[in-house]
């Protein structure tokens, strides 16, 4: 789009105009006291400077209508991947329903091959407030709004981390409601498909932290396939060491960081949905050795 | 009388004095209290964004809470635009229409006073909610949704406690006194203009304010039904923004920004009429183009109630409803860009003064010129979908308010406060509040552009390293003390010119229209003899009687 350099143009041109008056047309001393001519207007001056402008307009316009119809009306390949996106304050929600299983907080694409794209079209759905979801290296950002869908596409061509965030204030932690997107390689993400499909890992070892995970209601908010907790409110943990982050990637995710992010997410990000557990030192070693076995 | 141009009636009992203003209707005075009063939010916002600047000048600062830090930028919007920028052209208008149509007072004082009160009402009880306590949420019950407190934030489910509700009653009591100012401007200029003074012989500044009384008469009833609507839901189980029960979030947005939108130019219109005064004088020549210039504005007041729906081209409205909304915003554009000409042509050939009026003035073209352009930048939806909702539209948004807006404010400011005072303001000290505020304005919002370019979002109590946004960041807060700097020069200008200026006289400037006529500051009754006219500048065509204004117009 070549709107830039018509703004520039018309920058440079009216500043150098107004830089030439402010110096030419000053007062200067010993000017004679008299009033320099005095000039009402001039038609053809203010005609000129109408319809060019007016030009210029019709000019944007058609060009912007052309991006606007070739993103938003782009004609969808039958190869695109579909991943359903829900907002909550403040984690993102991944549902990958054609491949059967669902993700939080860091998404995972396959890098599209201009010759045979192969782009991620986004369900946009909100589970409370506004949110939106922008990832600038990838695309604008689109509004999750509650019961009003919405779509987009990403086409990434590069393999890669790209870093987004929520761009619509939702509340207190709007701030760290981060987003990571993981652009792999075909294989590559056809492997971590497949390693997301499987159920939790169910170490023997790590028994103990299983049962407290029922017993401390955890279950009642997050979801771990393949067990008896099936609740929605929190990010699915089911494949948690998998995650480079927790906290919807505000926090990098270590054992130390894990373990204080389960007594007190609040340390982290203060305003979270997810209240401060009342644990021993024991149960949160056993908890958190639990939840490490998640991979 | 002697009482009304001493400073300090020192003979009189001070609590007349304060009766006297609590209960006047005169428009001189209550155009003062409008003023006044939006001085003091302006120090109060000012501290505001300080304090905001300090936590972003770091990534993951920890000098304020999220929770501190969101109250603080909801206040720091919803003072700036209800509680500053529109009472300080309420009073500004207040104070100078009648006296320059050559009438005695506006159409309705009592009116007047009604909403003026009604306005500070308001302020008060926006702020009233730092102190009311009782929320079931953590300490404090300022709201916290943001300035434009998008649904469902503001649903019991997400606001419980009072905080939404103090921004919504404040609100809704500030627009009843909106409402009247604008009623009495529209019917002052309409018809209380002196002998010989047709609209088209009014000084642009009253234009302005026609064209604003209008817009605000408009403008203002969708935010107040949608408050309204706002209220029966969190109150009465009405379910207007609650999508479980089939009502619309997106549609608080269309309420929302069909007010807003006409609302920043009801904010920046009344700015261009002390341009069109200013600009005039300070070249000695005039207005250029005064018959395009009323045109102009009373077409970008009625293109400007179309254009709404930018502030949503991310909510996924179609592409042919987007492409509506690009349309009508780039048409809006050409006429603010024309007066940007008619300005310069104004100014070329003309003897310019750079007294501080003209150097805010000047500064103002540049500025609005540059915010203009990122403007038409945000008017492109694809361009919006990236930059909206970033630090870029921030950054757009304050140079237009801050670098277009709030440098007029202070151009009026010196080129006024002896009309209103009977003494001059410190002209050193006016080139040092210039200067310092030129500096500190382009260190904060010229470097803010990148982070927005660089994917910062807005309302972020704070950011994380290696994004490569904390020096921008740092720079913009450095500014802001600049800044800071730069006011308090000027209120102490105001302050020791008050007692100590240079006395003005009545027509300091060598001005032209009918406000110079009479002493600084004017009797109680404007004028002695109200002064018939036979051109745009009656003053012109007294000081130039070979050569009046009448021959040529």
């Amino acid at each position: 789009m070549f709107g830039l350099e018509v703004e520039g143009a018309i920058f440079v041109v009216v500043f150098s105009l107004l830089a030439y008056a402010i110096v030419k047309f000053r007062q200067r001393k010993g000017d004679d006291d008299l009033e320099p001519p005095q000039i009402y207007g001039s038609n053809q001056m203010e005609l000129a400077w109408t319809v060019l402008p007016v030009l210029i307009v019709v000019v944007l316009f058609l060009s912007t209508a052309q991006v606007i119809h070739r993103v938003q009306d782009a004609k969808r390949p039958a190869d695109a991947i579909q991943v359903t996106v829900v907002g909550h304050q403040f984690w993102w929600e991944y549902r990958y329903e054609q491949y059967g299983f669902v993700a939080a907080n860091e998404l995972h694409v396959p890098v599209s091959d201009p010759q045979h794209p192969t782009p991620t079209y986004l369900a946009l759905l909100s589970a409370d407030v506004d949110h939106s979801f922008w990832v600038p290296r990838l695309a604008g950002k689109t509004d999750l709004i509650p019961n009003h869908p919405n779509s987009m596409w990403i086409d990434p061509q590069e393999t890669g981390l790209f870093l987004g965030q929520c761009a619509q204030y939702c509340g207190t932690q709007h701030a760290k409601m981060l987003i990571r997107v993981y652009v792999q390689s075909r294989p590559d993400f056809d492997r971590w498909v497949h390693e997301q499909q499987q159920p939790a890992v169910a170490d023997p070892s790590v028994a103990a932290g299983r049962a407290l995970f029922q017993a401390k209601l955890c279950f009642v908010c997050h979801t771990i396939r393949g067990t008896l907790a099936m609740g929605k409110v929190g990010p699915d943990l089911t494949h948690l060491m998998s995650r480079d982050t927790i906290g919807s990637g505000s926090v990098p995710n270590t054992p130390g960081n894990l373990r204080q992010w389960i007594r007190n997410p609040g340390t982290f990000k203060p305003g979270s949905l997810m209240p401060p557990q009342d644990l021993t030192d024991q149960q949160l070693d056993q908890i958190a050795a639990y939840l490490e076995t998640l991979r | 009388m002697a009482s009304e141009s001493m400073p300090l009636a020192l003979h009189r009992n001070p609590l007349s004095v304060v009766y006297e203003w609590l209960a006047t209707v005169d428009h001189k005075k209550i155009g003062i209290m409008y003023i006044v009063y939006a001085l003091l939010f302006l120090v109060v916002m000012g501290i505001e964004a300080i304090l905001m600047r300090i936590q972003l000048a770091h990534a993951n600062s920890t000098f304020l809470s999220p929770q501190v830090f969101n109250r603080l930028f909801t206040l720091h919007g919803t003072t700036g635009i209800f509680f500053v920028a529109m009472p300080i052209l309420f009073g500004f208008g207040n104070y100078l229409v009648p006296l320059m149509i050559g009438a005695r007072d506006m159409a309705f004082p009592r009116l007047n006073a009604f909403s003026f009160w009604m306005t500070a009402f308001g302020g008060f009880l926006l702020y009233g909610s730092v102190f009311a306590g009782g929320a079931i949420s953590q300490g404090g019950s300022a709201p916290d949704v943001g300035w434009f407190a998008y649904a469902p934030l503001t649903s019991p489910a997400f606001s419980p406690g009072h905080s939404t509700d103090f921004w919504t009653l404040s609100l809704l009591v500030a627009g009843v006194g909106s409402i009247g100012a604008a009623v009495n401007f529209v019917a002052t200029i309409l018809s209380m203009r002196c002998k010989g003074m047709t609209l088209g012989r009014m000084p642009l500044f009253s234009w302005m304010n026609l064209v604003m009384g209008g817009l605000v008469l408009v403008t203002i009833s969708p935010l107040t039904a949608a408050q309204i609507m706002l209220m029966v839901d969190r109150y009465i189980g009405g379910h207007f923004f609650d999508t479980d029960a089939g009502g619309s979030v997106v549609m608080w947005m269309h309420f929302f920004w069909i007010f807003g939108h006409p609302e920043v130019y009801v904010l920046i219109i009344p700015c261009f009429g002390f341009v069109s005064e200013i600009i005039p004088v300070f070249s000695r020549k005039a207005m250029f183009g005064y018959p395009a210039m009323v045109a102009a504005t009373v077409s970008i007041g009625f293109v400007s109630l179309g254009v709404w729906a930018h502030h949503m081209f991310t909510v996924g409205m179609p592409s042919y409803g987007n492409a509506f909304f690009v349309l009508t915003t780039m048409v809006v554009a050409v006429p603010t860009g024309i007066k940007i000409f008619n300005w310069l042509a104004t100014m070329w050939g003309g003897k310019i003064r750079f007294a501080t009026p003209m150097l805010f003035c000047v500064a103002f073209l540049f500025q609005f010129l540059i915010g203009g352009l990122t403007g038409i930048m945000l008017a492109t939806a694809p361009f919006d979908w990236q930059l909206g909702n970033s630090y870029f539209v921030v950054a757009h948004f304050h140079y237009i308010i801050v670098g277009g807006i709030l440098f007029t404010i202070f151009a009026a400011f010196y080129y006024w406060f002896p009309k209103m005072t009977g003494r001059m303001l410190d002209e050193t000290l006016g080139k040092w509040h210039f200067w310092l505020f030129v500096i500190g304005f382009h260190l904060t919002f010229d470097f803010m552009h990148i982070p927005g370019l660089l994917g910062m979002p807005r309302r972020v109590y704070t950011y994380e390293a290696g994004r490569g946004w904390e020096t921008w960041n740092m720079i913009s807060s450095i500014g802001a003390a600049v800044q800071a700097v730069a006011i308090l020069i000027f209120v102490y200008n105001m302050i020791r010119s008050y007692f100590k200026g240079a006395p003005a006289g009545n027509d300091p400037w060598d001005a032209w229209t009918l406000e110079w006529a009479t002493t600084s500051p004017p009797p109680h009754y404007n004028f002695a003899m109200v002064p018939a006219v036979q051109s745009r500048r009656p003053l012109w065509d007294i000081k130039h009687p070979e050569d009046p204004d009448w021959r040529y117009e």
